[in-house]
């Protein structure tokens, strides 16, 4: 039995790369097709990193970023979470409302920008999970994400407190993209709990001994 | 000359003035300044949850937790000549930054009740809150005047 991320094998390790480099590349191409735009994707660097680390990369605590939290059911429990720059909510603002020179700030104030910027979500996360429960045959619900435009450290006191007893590190995907010569820095981080963690090695075949 | 001393999650620390304790974007975490303005030492909790005791690992990591960080703070100010009974204190953050379905995230507004439950039963009166609500807080503490500061991304800068 797994007690939490830092008991994962580098085979262990390996495997969930994989998973979430195939799953943030269906996530990006749900995207790009929601946008109806050319999404140029790098490949993305996957690990398994502390949150301090996580902060860090998004650009410190007090960097204002878009969080997407998605509370996830069935064979896998936890959540997973989108945490994106400025210019993701205003490509899709800009794309779906015709809105430019959006303040982010504000997005959480009007009622339409926050449902574009949700569903977009909605819509990542869903793709995201449908790779991963058809790679592991796993069944995976999702509920309605939630969305906040905010501090970086204030926005990852929630999965640090809810999952503290996962330990204090996740699966953190890096898979900047760039739509229309803009680049956007997009991270997905995944806390599944540690019953779902054992489940998800046991279904990939990863022994943990 | 001051320095800027800063507080990392589920950390604490003391100083005396002109140094300054900052602790940076506190969501549902509660950050707790006290001070004592005779001797003008003051000290920052930052804490994450509101019981160790409903923890398993609590007893290890007792300066995450609302009920045994602000005893362990009391304890260093008052070794650098504090006295708890003129001890005040100054709270922000409890935020809930994610509206879910699930009870889970309401763990803001529990942090801040504990954060006050503990102080009252220490006998230090909250002199300013800035509490609850849905956005994240920078905090600043200094015990030279006894002001803290906010800073929050979309409300800019408060003092209390």
């Amino acid at each position: 039995m797994l007690k939490n991320y830092d008991d994962l094998s580098p085979t262990a390790i390996d495997f969930l790369k994989e998973i979430g480099n195939i799953g943030s590349g269906n996530a990006a191409s749900a995207l790009s097709q929601m946008l109806g735009k050319t999404i140029k994707m790098r490949v993305p660097d996957v690990g398994v990193l502390d949150y301090q680390s996580v902060i860090d990369e998004m650009g410190g605590p007090e960097k204002v970023t878009t969080g997407i939290l998605v509370l996830t059911h069935g064979d896998l429990e936890g959540m997973i979470m989108f945490l994106l720059d400025d210019s993701f909510a205003q490509v899709v603002l800009s794309t779906f409302l015709g809105k430019l020179d959006v303040n982010v700030l504000q997005i959480k104030d009007d009622q339409t920008d926050f449902s574009a910027v949700v569903e977009m979500g909605n819509i990542m996360a869903g793709s995201y999970l449908k790779a991963l429960a058809s790679l592991t045959g796993m069944v995976i619900d999702m509920d309605v994400p939630a969305m906040t435009v905010d501090m970086m450290g204030a926005i990852m006191n929630a999965p640090m407190i809810e999952f503290s007893e996962v330990g204090d590190k996740v699966l953190f995907i890096n898979d900047g993209f760039e739509i229309d010569n803009v680049h956007i820095k997009s991270n997905i981080i995944m806390i599944p709990t540690v019953e779902s963690l054992n489940l998800l090695m046991k279904k990939l075949g990863v022994s943990d001994e | 000359m001051s320095n800027m001393i800063t507080i990392g999650i589920g950390d604490l620390k003391v100083c005396r003035a002109p140094d300054v304790l900052v602790t940076y974007a506190l969501g549902s975490c509660v950050g707790i300044c006290l001070l004592d303005s005779v001797v003008k030492v003051g000290g920052l909790s930052h804490i994450m949850l509101p019981d160790s005791k409903a923890s398993m690992s609590g007893s290890q990591t007792p300066m995450k937790f609302a009920d045994s960080a602000i005893p362990i703070l009391i304890r260093q100010m008052e070794m650098l000549g504090a006295s708890r009974s003129r001890m005040k204190a100054k709270i922000a953050g409890g935020a809930t930054m994610f509206t879910t379905t699930s009870e889970k995230f309401n763990i803001g507004s529990r942090n801040v009740e504990a954060v006050k439950r503990v102080l009252m039963e220490n006998r230090i009166p909250i002199m300013a809150e800035d509490t609850g609500l849905d956005y994240g807080r920078t905090q600043l503490f200094y015990p030279e005047s006894g002001i803290m500061e906010i800073r929050a991304a979309a409300k800019g800068t408060k003092l209390f």
